[in-house]
Order: structure tokens, then C-alpha cells, then sequence
């Protein structure tokens, strides 16, 4: 039997079959729904580093189902695949973690960790497909997959950010089936295909269309990617609990609309078509306007988690800005952005969950002093607030580094202005919190404290962030080691993107 | 054993098998729930027997009592109709297994015989070969469906009913009146022959008119659904469920092979299909607005039925050019339809068993209290917003694919915006299903059967997501949306 072919569908299995068991555990089965939860990762892990491994060689991976006539459910490991794969695998982990340890005590854990579950399977549904159907198959899954989790706590507010959720990501799935659609009945086909499209051959009559189709998926995209203007749902899907807040700014959901970007220029269209067809350029500018509105918007947020979200809506851009100068140094630091941005910013959420449930605190007027009564939360917090800014030697930097010289490669000198005054904002809305957090006298009492006995906190939440933290410094340290992100980003870019 | 197999009438048994079980089912009251569900099980068998032996030898073609056509009665099967009774066997299992839970038990003794007489009436009708037959199972599936909502007594259930019988009993004589003049102008009420015999003619068109109008009623494509929300609703779960999944579904089957075999051949005006195609739109637009507006449960899914119902009708002005995938599209969304619809009228049974309402604003804590019931709910929800993966999707995939090769936009748009309306409407319920509004009213328990009997069928709405290839390639044996056929 040939384990190659069958491989890519077991990286589904290995957290979709743990999920699905939990659903029906009892609430009190706490200990094998750990040991599920933590096997389900481990083997994904697993898995995942076997065909990492594999790829680095030059091996292929693809379970093909037929799904239809004439259309497959492909499932595809290639270096990018595998590159998005990693991520939410190793975050997944860290995050699951955290999540035993946030809820601890709390109601509805086994549906908790069911959704979590199904958002990871559909997560790494998304990394792997091979075609665009597939892609829409498990993008649409991941919105029905996230929702219960959003709206877990069961509050009013929890309830209309669930609202505001849906209307945006129905609606932008229901573009996306229409952009794929059409763009089927064009091709016939919907294959990604490395190397340029697949649309290379088209007539040009069909350039109108295509043009059309072009906006219908990157708007279809757009929403997860929380584009400017439809970035509307995620400050309010703050309410989450945050390990939830977590999942969708880092592991899955604002991702899957990032990669789905990048898969719609390179995979699909090719760049230089899509340059041809002039809509590159809208797509770069776009971005440049969202990175520099969330930075701004996200400087008047008092509120600590919204001022995170604002910030993703700004840092995700990188990633759209970077695939759309369309060079291939600015590729790698859009593409690598996929990692790093996922890295900052969930030690960010971590900490920013950490200080809810230790002190009480959603509120940045509320943080003074808190960096001496939870110094290691603090310590990693400050870690990824520099990295967001952009400071050496922290994952960030190497983002931002690659997007200037790529742009600058390409003659597009004005990314070089955005990316200077984006790491301006950001270090105007990140310093004035650490400066808080640090230099400044703690108050008599928090607004609702935890004792966790001689510990800052518990150790499942301590744990994670720092451990994240420390994974951003490394990428930003090691950056050339065979495996780093930025290595594997150019792997890609010379294997998928660009011919050598 | 092979040869065995294929040697028992097994077309003969889905019709004389319920038919034998219902009378029965008088006979020993006491024993009704076993008797019924033996029976339904059995049936289930034939539909796989038959199936095994259309898959070996190709269409099945039975002259009952070796008369034939134009005389005797004869049995007709090819893909299409085995698809049917497939769904049909499927959807009956799970509610046969339902409703011996739900019925109390004086009610049980009117139900089994009630839906056996609908199930023979059902497998006849599917398995006619002349249209002179499909009237008279349409009579029997008429009078079984409106005694099926009537049993659960009270006002609301007896104007339904009322007002269902008017409808059926209309859509009867206006067809009845179709095959008098068909039988008239063609002298035979055999389907093959007469797709032989008739030709463009002022009786052609009059039969058109008559039976289209007949059936569409039966059918309750807007504007004629007047009747289908306060039938639909007010019924007992199970009854809904057969109702809205199998019965408004066999008086589609018949028109569409009228049209494919009768009609479309001979009908070069597109003005017909065009008028299908835009009611079917008006139902999509109109049932999903309508479903969006309810407060009660039961009424949004009754008039989600409706909105389904357009869809269905969107393949007649899409068939001209792709005749196989907008046929296609058009069963998988009766077939995915007929199980998340089931599913969803059981597990608003399921709600109602267990708080004693269906007031939508009430479904305080659902998903705590009835997970599989929510979970049912839900992934029926999927296939009739039509997300993948699912058969609903699959079957909007399919249409979508046939309007966009013809650039029918308006048609487009309207797929798109029913999806969406679609998704408005069920999330309105599951927002609700999360709440932490204070318990207001004792519940009972609801019964274990009763709940996965709904989870049952909507995993299979879902499941059907992943088995287009094997399907349509089963519906297409017997060629019944006429591929090969060249046409003029």
C-alpha cells in the first residue's frame, strides 16, 4: 500500500477523529479528553514533520477523491502547503494548552474542544488543498467550525459578534462560490498550479471576466483576511475567550484568508498574468491603506484585545502587500509573514488572556505596574509588542526587511513610506502599553485577582506564551538554519513562485 | 443466490408489500409499531433488490400479469426512479423508527396504516410507466397525506388539512382532465408510446397547460404554496417531515418526465420553461423571505420548503443548452432536500417534545440540552444553505455551473441571494440555540431514538456531499434525461 498517497488525509484524520470522540465524552471525562486532545496534536506533529521532511527532498503527497465528475477533493502537500500546515499544527499544540488551562472549571468544555478540533482539521483542510474547490469545501467548513466557539460564552455581546461574524463570512463565501464557479465554467478546471496559474492560455475575451473574478475571490478572501472594508467582524469578535481570540488571529481563521490571497495570485492566476491584468496594483494599494488605517484605529482602543485586533487587521496586510508587489523578495517576506505574524501575535493574546483571568484586566488604563506582578507574561508580551514594531533582531524585522528590499527591487519605492510609518503607529500604540506596564506604580488592588499560590499564574497559560515568545525571537535569530521560516519561504518561492 | 436475486419481483413487493402491511396493521392494533416497522424495513429490502437488479441488467420494464401497455398496468424503473425510492426507503426508515417513539399510543393505530397506504402510493408512483396509474397514486397519496395531518387534531390541524385537500384534490382533477385529452388526441396512456405519438398540436398544448398546473399545485411552487405552510406545519413532526421530504417531491418526478419524455421534445417555445424557471426564482426569493419573517419553527422550515421547491424549477430554462447538468443539479437538490428537510422537521419535533413550543425566540439553551437534536438541526442547516460539503451543495454547484455556461446572471443571482437568505434564516434559529436566558418551562426527556433518527438523516444530507460520482452515475442508467437522444 502506498502510505505517500494517503498521508495528507491523515493530517486531517489526526485531529478530526479526536474531535469528533470528544463531542460525546461527559463534561467530568477531563483526563482522556487531555490525553485525546494532546495525542490528536502529537501525531499531527508527527506526521507533519515526516512530510516536511519529505517535501525537503523533493517527495509528493496527494489523496485525490472524486468529488463530482471531472472535479477532485485533492489534498496536496507542497512546500507552501506544508509551510501554513506547520504553523497551525505547532500553534495548535501551544494553543490547546493554553485552552485546558483557560477553561479549567468552566462549562461545555467537551463542545469547546470538539469545535477546536473541527477548526484545526478544517484549518489544515485549507493548507493542503490541492484545487480550488477544495479550498472553498474546508474555508467554509472553518467559518461553520468557528462559529459555536465564538459564541461559546452564550452572552448577549457574545452573541451579536457571532451575528456580525456570519453576515461577513456568509456573504464572502457566497462570493467565492461565485467567483469559483465562474471561473470553472471558463477553465474547467480548478487545479492550483505552481509555477505560474493556470490561466495562462485564456483568450483574451475572457480577460473582462477574469478581472471580475479576481475581485469576487480576493473579496471572498478579503473577509478573513479582514481586508479594509470588510474587517468589520474581527474587533468585535473580541469577546471570544481567548484562547478562541487566539486561534482566529494566529492559527486559523484570518490566516486561511491570507493564504487563500496568496493562493488566488500564485496558484491561480500566476503573478505575471495577474500583473498583466493590471489588478495587482489595486490589490498592493489596498493593503498599504488597511495596514496603515488598523495601525491607526488600533492606537485609540483602550480596550486591550481590541487593540490587538486592530493591530491584526493591520499585520495581516503584510502578508497581501507582500504578494502583491510581486517580486519575489517581497514574496518571502509576505509569505514568511504567514509564521511570524501568527507567532507575535498569539504570545500576544496569550498574555492579554493571562492578565484577564490572573488580575482582572481588559483594560490598558488598568495595566499599570502589571509587569512587576506578572513578569514573565510581561516579559513575553514585550517580546511580541517589539517584534510587531518591527525591531531586530525579532521575527518582525525580517518581515519588514524583505518587503522594503522587495519592493525596492521592483521600483515600487512608496511601500518603503508605508512601511515606516506602520512601525511608527505601531510603536506608538505598543510602547505607551509597556511603558505602562513597566515604569509605572502599581495600583492597591486589581480589579479581580487569582492567587495561583508563589506562580504569577497557572502554568498552562504561563507556559505557552513564553514559549511562543521564545519561538518569535528564534525565527528572527536563526533565520539561517536549513528549516527557519524565512529559509523554507524562499524554498517556496524558488519552488512554486518563481523559476530559478 | 444471484440468480435468485434477480428473479424476485421486487417492483411488485415495494408496491403490494405496504399496501399488505397497512391492512394488516387494522388487523392486529396491538402489535401496529412492529408490524409497521417490519414493513418498512421489508420494503427497504425490495428497493435494494431492485436495485441490485437495474444495476445488473439494466432498466426494468414489468407488464403486470404479461398484458402490457396499452392494456394492462405495467412497472417501469430506470435510475431516476430507483434514486427515488432509495430516498424514499431512507427517509421512511428513519421516520418509521421516529415516529414509534412519538406517537402515543391510541395515535399509533391511524398513523402506521396511514403512512403505509403513502408509502405503496409512493413506490407506485415512482415505478409508473402511464399516466393513467399516477393518477390513481396520486389519489391514494392525496387522501393517506391529508388523513396523516388531520391526526393531530385541533383547529390549526384541521384547516390545514382542509385547505391541503382542496389543493390535492384540484391538482388531481386538473391532471385527470390532462390525460382524458391526452388519452383523447393520442389513444394511449402509455408514457413511451405516447412520447412516440404526440406532436404539436392545440390538445398538446391545452394537456400542457392542464397538467402543469396540476401538478405545480401539487407540487406548491410559488404562487401556488398557499396551502403547503399551514399543512406543513401544524401536522405531527414525522407526518411534516414525510410531507414536505417525499410527497411535494413526487409530483416533481412526474412532471419532470412528462416534460422530458412528452413535452420538452415537442415544445419548441421556450416560453413554458422560461415561466418554470421564473417562478421557481419568485419561490426561491419569496419561501426565503417569508422563512426569514416567522417566529415559529415549524412555519420557517414549511416555507424554507417552499424556497427549496423554486430551486428545483430553475433546471427547466437551464436544461435547453445543459440539459444533463441542470437535470442532475435539479435531483440532488430533491434528493439532499428530501433528508436535511426530514431531519429538520424531526428535530423541531424533537424541540417541541422536549419544551412544549416552537417559539423561536424561546429555544433558550438547545445546544446544552438537545446537542444532537442542535447538531441535526445544524447540518441539515448546511445542505439547504447549500455549503459544502454536502448534497445541497453539490446540487447548487451543479446549477450554478449550468446558468454560468449560459450566462444567465438573473438566475445566478438568485442561486447566490437564496443561499444567503438561506443562511439568515437558520443561523436565526441556531443564534438562538446559544443562549444563557434562564430555563422558563419544565421539559421532558426526549427519547434517544428520536433524536438520532434526525441525526440519522441529516448526516446523510451531508454524506450525499461526497457521493455525487456514484450517484449520478446510478441515475443515469436508463438514459431518463435523454443524453443520447438527438434533438431537433
Amino acid at each position: 500500500m502506498n502510505w505517500d498517497a494517503w498521508l495528507p488525509l491523515l493530517v486531517i484524520l489526526s485531529s478530526l477523529l479526536p474531535g469528533l470522540i470528544i463531542f460525546a465524552l461527559a463534561e467530568e471525562r477531563v483526563r482522556l479528553r487531555t490525553v485525546l486532545n494532546l495525542s490528536g496534536a502529537l501525531i499531527k506533529l508527527a506526521l507533519v514533520g515526516w512530510m516536511l521532511w519529505g517535501v525537503y527532498n523533493g517527495n509528493h503527497y496527494e489523496t485525490r477523491l472524486a468529488l463530482l465528475p471531472n472535479l477532485d477533493l485533492v489534498l496536496r502537500a507542497g512546500p507552501l502547503s506544508l509551510f501554513f500546515v506547520t504553523l497551525s499544527a505547532v500553534l495548535w499544540m501551544v494553543t490547546t494548552v493554553y485552552a485546558i488551562g483557560y477553561l479549567e472549571g468552566s462549562p461545555h468544555r467537551s463542545r469547546f474542544f470538539g469545535f477546536f478540533s473541527l477548526c484545526v482539521t478544517t484549518t489544515v483542510g485549507v493548507a493542503l488543498a490541492g484545487n480550488l474547490i477544495t479550498f472553498l469545501l474546508f474555508y467554509e467548513l472553518l467559518t461553520l467550525a468557528t462559529y459555536p466557539l465564538l459564541v461559546h460564552r452564550g452572552t448577549e455581546a457574545a452573541r451579536r459578534a457571532g451575528r456580525t461574524y456570519l453576515a461577513y463570512t456568509i456573504f464572502g463565501g457566497a462570493l467565492l462560490l461565485l467567483g469559483t464557479a465562474w471561473l470553472y465554467s471558463i477553465t474547467g478546471t480548478l487545479e492550483f498550479a505552481p509555477q505560474g496559474g493556470f490561466l495562462n492560455g485564456i483568450g483574451k475575451e475572457h480577460h473582462p471576466a477574469l478581472i471580475i473574478i479576481f475581485i469576487l475571490l480576493i473579496a471572498g478572501f478579503g473577509v478573513k483576511a479582514a481586508l479594509v472594508p470588510l474587517h468589520g467582524w474581527l474587533p468585535k469578535a473580541m469577546v471570544a475567550p481567548a484562547p478562541v481570540s487566539a486561534l482566529l488571529h494566529a492559527v486559523a481563521v484570518v490566516k486561511a484568508g491570507a493564504f487563500g490571497i496568496v493562493r488566488v495570485v500564485y496558484d491561480v492566476f500566476g503573478v505575471e498574468f495577474a500583473a498583466d491584468l493590471g489588478v495587482t496594483g489595486p490589490l498592493a494599494w489596498l493593503a498599504a491603506f488597511t495596514i496603515i488605517y488598523g495601525s491607526l484605529r488600533a492606537l485609540f482602543q483602550d480596550d486591550l484585545k481590541r487593540r490587538l485586533a486592530f493591530s491584526t487587521v493591520s499585520q495581516v496586510s503584510y502578508i497581501t502587500l507582500g504578494v502583491a508587489i510581486a517580486g519575489p523578495i517581497a514574496t518571502i517576506g509576505g509569505v514568511v509573514h504567514l509564521v511570524h505574524q501568527g507567532l507575535m501575535k498569539i504570545t500576544l493574546f496569550f498574555c492579554a488572556g493571562n492578565l484577564a483571568e490572573t488580575l482582572g484586566i481588559h483594560k490598558i488604563s488598568e495595566m499599570n505596574g502589571v509587569g512587576r506582578r506578572m513578569p514573565w507574561t510581561m516579559a513575553a508580551f514585550t517580546i511580541g509588542a517589539f517584534g510587531m514594531i518591527g525591531a531586530p533582531p525579532i521575527a518582525g524585522f525580517i518581515t519588514k526587511w524583505y518587503l522594503g528590499l522587495g519592493a525596492l527591487e521592483v521600483g515600487q519605492d512608496w511601500v518603503i513610506f508605508v512601511l515606516a510609518g506602520s512601525s511608527l503607529l505601531n510603536a506608538a500604540y505598543f510602547l505607551p502599553i509597556l511603558h505602562r506596564a513597566w515604569f509605572q506604580e502599581p495600583p492597591d488592588a486589581w480589579p479581580e485577582e487569582h492567587n495561583f499560590g508563589r506562580k504569577e499564574t497557572a502554568w498552562a497559560l504561563l507556559l505557552p506564551p513564553v514559549l511562543t515568545a521564545i519561538l518569535a525571537l528564534a525565527v528572527g535569530l536563526l533565520v539561517t538554519l536549513p528549516f527557519s521560516p524565512l529559509e523554507w519561504a524562499k524554498l517556496i518561492a524558488a519552488r512554486e513562485f518563481y523559476q530559478p | 443466490m444471484g440468480a435468485m436475486f434477480t428473479t424476485i419481483p421486487w417492483a411488485s413487493a415495494l408496491i403490494l408489500l405496504p399496501l399488505a402491511g397497512g391492512m394488516i396493521c387494522f388487523l392486529w392494533p396491538r402489535m401496529v409499531n412492529a408490524l409497521g416497522l417490519i414493513t418498512v424495513f421489508a420494503t427497504a429490502l425490495s428497493v435494494i433488490g431492485l436495485g441490485w437488479q437495474i444495476i445488473n441488467d439494466g432498466v426494468y420494464h414489468h407488464p403486470i400479469g404479461g398484458w402490457g401497455a396499452p392494456l394492462g398496468i405495467d412497472l417501469y424503473a430506470d435510475g431516476l426512479s430507483l434514486l427515488m425510492l432509495s430516498m424514499t426507503a431512507l427517509v421512511g426508515i428513519c421516520i418509521s423508527i421516529y415516529s414509534t417513539a412519538y406517537f402515543k399510543r391510541e395515535h399509533t393505530t391511524r398513523f402506521w396504516p396511514l403512512w403505509l397506504f403513502l408509502l405503496g402510493a409512493l413506490n407506485a408512483l415512482f415505478l409508473s410507466a402511464d399516466i393513467f396509474n399516477v393518477y390513481v397514486t396520486f389519489e391514494l397519496m392525496g387522501l393517506a397525506a391529508v388523513a396523516l395531518v388531520a391526526l393531530a387534531g385541533g383547529r390549526d390541524a384541521l384547516g390545514g388539512a382542509m385547505r391541503y385537500l382542496l389543493a390535492a384534490l384540484l391538482g388531481s382533477l386538473a391532471y385527470l382532465l390532462g390525460v382524458a385529452l391526452l388519452y383523447h388526441g393520442f389513444g394511449t396512456v402509455d408514457i413511451a408510446l405516447l412520447s412516440q405519438r404526440v406532436e404539436p398540436s392545440p390538445v398538446l398544448w391545452a394537456t400542457l397547460g392542464l397538467m402543469s398546473a396540476g401538478l405545480l399545485l401539487k407540487t406548491a411552487l410559488f404562487p401556488l404554496h398557499f396551502w403547503l405552510p399551514p399543512a406543513h406545519a401544524s401536522a405531527p413532526a414525522p407526518v411534516s417531515a414525510l410531507l414536505s421530504a417525499l410527497v411535494v417531491k413526487a409530483s416533481f418526478y412526474i412532471l419532470l418526465r412528462l416534460w422530458l419524455e412528452i413535452f420538452e421534445p415537442v415544445v419548441d417555445d421556450k416560453s413554458v420553461a422560461s415561466l418554470l424557471g421564473l417562478l421557481g426564482a419568485a419561490a426561491v426569493i419569496w419561501g426565503s423571505v417569508q422563512a426569514l419573517r416567522q417566529t415559529r419553527l415549524k412555519l420557517l422550515i414549511a416555507y424554507s420548503t417552499v424556497a427549496q421547491i423554486g430551486y428545483l424549477f430553475l433546471a427547466f430554462p437551464l436544461a435547453a443548452a445543459a440539459g444533463v447538468t441542470a437535470w442532475s443539479a435539479a435531483v440532488y437538490l430533491a434528493v439532499s432536500h428530501a433528508l436535511a428537510k426530514a431531519a429538520m422537521f424531526l428535530a423541531a419535533g424533537n424541540l417541541i417534545h422536549f419544551g412544549g413550543h416552537d417559539r423561536i425566540a424561546d429555544l433558550d439553551r438547545v445546544v446544552q440540552r438537545l446537542p444532537l437534536t442542535a447538531g441535526a438541526f445544524a447540518l441539515a442547516g448546511v445542505s439547504i444553505m447549500g455549503l459544502p460539503p454536502s448534497g445541497g451543495f453539490i446540487g447548487k454547484w451543479l446549477m450554478l455551473e449550468a446558468a454560468l455556461t449560459q450566462e444567465r446572471w438573473d438566475l445566478v443571482a438568485v442561486m447566490i441571494l437564496g443561499g444567503l437568505l438561506a443562511g439568515a434564516y437558520i443561523f436565526k434559529v441556531l443564534g438562538y440555540a446559544f443562549t444563557q436566558a434562564d430555563i422558563t418551562h419544565e421539559s421532558k426527556t426526549v427519547p434517544a431514538s428520536m433524536e438520532w433518527a434526525a441525526l440519522l438523516l441529516a448526516m446523510g444530507a451531508i454524506l450525499l456531499g461526497f457521493l455525487a460520482v456514484p450517484v449520478l452515475s446510478l441515475v443515469g442508467i436508463g438514459d431518463p434525461f435523454g443524453v443520447s437522444e438527438v434533438r431537433p
